[in-house]
């Protein structure tokens, strides 16, 4: 493992990115080694923390580890996204989900040990097709020139520029048509949880809007000793 | 010595350390004073006198309570999960301190100008929402919980919509750098050039959002003392009582420096004559601050379902739709290419 090669983490001063890519170097590992660390150790107290709603922090603390991997790699926009997507969004989904089922957390313990080999075998299987993707790469002959033709050069093109021209151009298709998934997911959910009964009584706020104090009320004079 | 400033790590280090406090510094000792207004000017609305006893007309009233909380004990609820317990207003204190690292004061003047500013102030604005989560679950209350529920749910509804408003400054601008966005705006009109003419409804949206996602009345249901006691906070004494404080404060005066800088100019002069500078900024902060305190004094709260159909139906609907408008207000050039800034020499 390699530090980074790029010491401006968040590019601050395009005018000098040489002088201050060499020189702050240290720092760049540093952060390097220190987000590395957290995002492993934090990955792994999210499978062994007593308190599911522990695992989620945990979890929220890995992705914002992974953020700053990316910052490291002078991809800020993804890191961002990172942020925004999964640690604003989905995390606090979880969280939410997580505290208000009513789990039984000595009984969820005794399971552990019971899926435990079962976890393990399919970690293993992971790290062995991880190690034989990784070990049978072989570049070919023209890859640097075909990476180039879709990627603008880094140093005159800010990424969010640079994914925004290839999103949009070269993979307009599949990135509309992930778009189109979400949305077939999100309609999928609202007609599954969308019911349509009759005996409820339902607010209408237009009515409540027009409703005229005059007609709403009605004022009876009432005569004292006689009632209505 | 700028040798040792710019070339060292050391040097760096010790430069970005020096900044980052120096901003964070005067920005703590100017929450106390505009903690002081908020008091005054609510007072004034309601013909008090306010605080006037410490110092001079009062002046020095939110030291004094600062000092009052420091020194008061620390009561831990029975059945609380301490490290999250306490982990909670310190999120709540940190998140909005960090998003001041790309607010551009001046010309220049800024701890990380960074080119995805505005992505970094909604990545960080989103994180505020744990300090609230796990205050409300860690404090092992029914009436913290379900105040923590409410503010999530509230400040996660109107972050869409103020994410939409941003979009389309982004849009007009062509960049995701706040001092960008500024310069987007320099004129020849001066006052009349700034993005709130172009953007006028969304300031309207933009600034009532603001209203909702720092949970200020009359939004302030997660606190709604009728109800809830004090929402997700109810069970913090002390110290970190006052972080929550300082962190909520903290995060409408961010509020009132991002619709500075993304609709009024930052630190441009509003009259073309007029040198620009860092004053400008703070006059700008000062009268939204302003309008915050005179909207807390001058409007009741409203109810729970109606502020999600606010949120929801009105605001997220609206500001999708003008998301469109400024898309092909920008690309067609319309309006003398008021929406299109990048083109015009932004």
């Amino acid at each position: 493992m390699t530090a980074p090669a790029n010491g401006g983490a968040t590019q601050e001063t395009p005018a000098a990115p040489g002088q201050k890519g060499t020189r702050a170097m240290g720092i760049a590992a540093f952060a390097f080694y220190l987000f590395a660390l957290v995002a492993v150790v934090s990955a792994f107290l999210v499978v062994i923390s007593r308190n599911p709603v522990h695992s989620v922090l945990w979890l929220i603390l890995t992705f914002f580890s992974a953020a700053g991997l990316f910052v490291l790699l002078g991809a800020e926009f993804v890191a961002m996204l990172l942020v925004i997507v999964y640690m604003g969004a989905v995390a606090v989904l979880f969280l939410f989900v997580v505290m208000m089922l009513d789990v039984d957390f000595a009984e969820l313990r005794g399971q552990l040990a019971q899926y435990l080999p079962l976890g393990l075998l399919i970690g293993v299987i992971l790290l062995m097709e991880l190690g034989m993707a990784f070990g049978a790469w072989e570049f070919s002959v023209g890859h640097e020139a075909a990476r180039a033709a879709v990627t603008p050069p880094i140093d005159q093109v800010q990424n969010t520029a640079a994914l925004g021209q290839i999103v949009y151009t070269q993979y307009i298709y599949p990135f509309q048509a992930a778009g189109l998934i979400l949305l077939v997911a999100m309609i999928g959910a609202i007609v599954l949880t969308l019911r349509h009964r009759t005996n409820v009584k339902r607010q209408d706020v237009l009515e409540q809007i027009y409703r005229d104090p005059a007609k709403s009320m009605d004022l009876k004079d009432i005569k004292p000793g006689q009632g209505l | 010595m700028a040798d040792f400033f710019y070339n060292t790590n050391l040097g760096i280090f010790l430069l970005v350390t020096g900044e980052a406090l120096l901003v964070i510094v005067l920005l703590l000792v100017a929450l106390a004073f505009l903690m002081y207004a908020d008091r005054k000017i609510w007072a004034a609305v309601q013909m008090r006198k306010g605080p006037n006893i410490v110092g001079v007309f009062g002046l020095l009233q939110s030291f004094a309570d600062f000092i009052k909380y420091i020194v008061k004990e620390i009561i831990v609820p029975a059945g609380a999960d301490k490290p999250v317990y306490f982990l909670a207003p310190m999120i709540t204190l940190v998140f909005p301190l960090i998003v001041w690292a790309v607010i551009p004061f001046n010309e220049g003047w800024v701890v990380s100008d960074m080119n995805v500013g505005i992505l970094y102030i909604m990545a960080a604005s989103s994180l505020v929402v744990y300090g609230v989560i796990m205050g409300g679950w860690a404090s092992n209350s029914k009436y913290a919980f379900l105040g923590a529920l409410r503010s999530a749910a509230q400040m996660i509804s109107y972050e869409v919509s103020i994410g939409l408003i941003i979009i389309g400054v982004i849009l007009s601008t062509g960049s995701l750098n706040l001092s960008d966005i500024v310069h987007a705006q320099d004129g020849k009109y001066g006052f009349f050039s700034w993005y709130w003419l172009p953007q006028l409804p969304m300031v309207v949206l933009f600034f009532v959002s603001a209203l909702a996602e720092t949970n200020r009345p009359p939004f302030d249901l997660p606190e709604a003392e009728s109800e809830l006691v004090a929402g997700y906070q109810v069970e913090y004494s002390s110290t970190p009582f006052l972080l929550f404080m300082i962190g909520e404060l903290t995060e409408v005066v961010f509020m009132c420096a991002l619709i500075s800088v993304l609709f009024f100019g930052g630190w441009l002069s509003p009259i073309p004559g007029l040198p620009d500078g860092i004053l400008w900024m703070i006059a700008k902060m000062a009268f939204f601050f302003f309008l915050f305190s005179m909207v807390k004094a001058i409007t009741p709260r409203y109810r729970y379902d109606q502020l999600m159909r606010l949120g929801w139906k009105v605001f997220l609907p609206f500001s999708l739709g003008w998301v469109v408008f400024v898309a092909f207000a920008a690309q067609f050039g319309w309006f003398g290419g008021a929406y299109a800034r990048w083109a015009v020499g932004g």
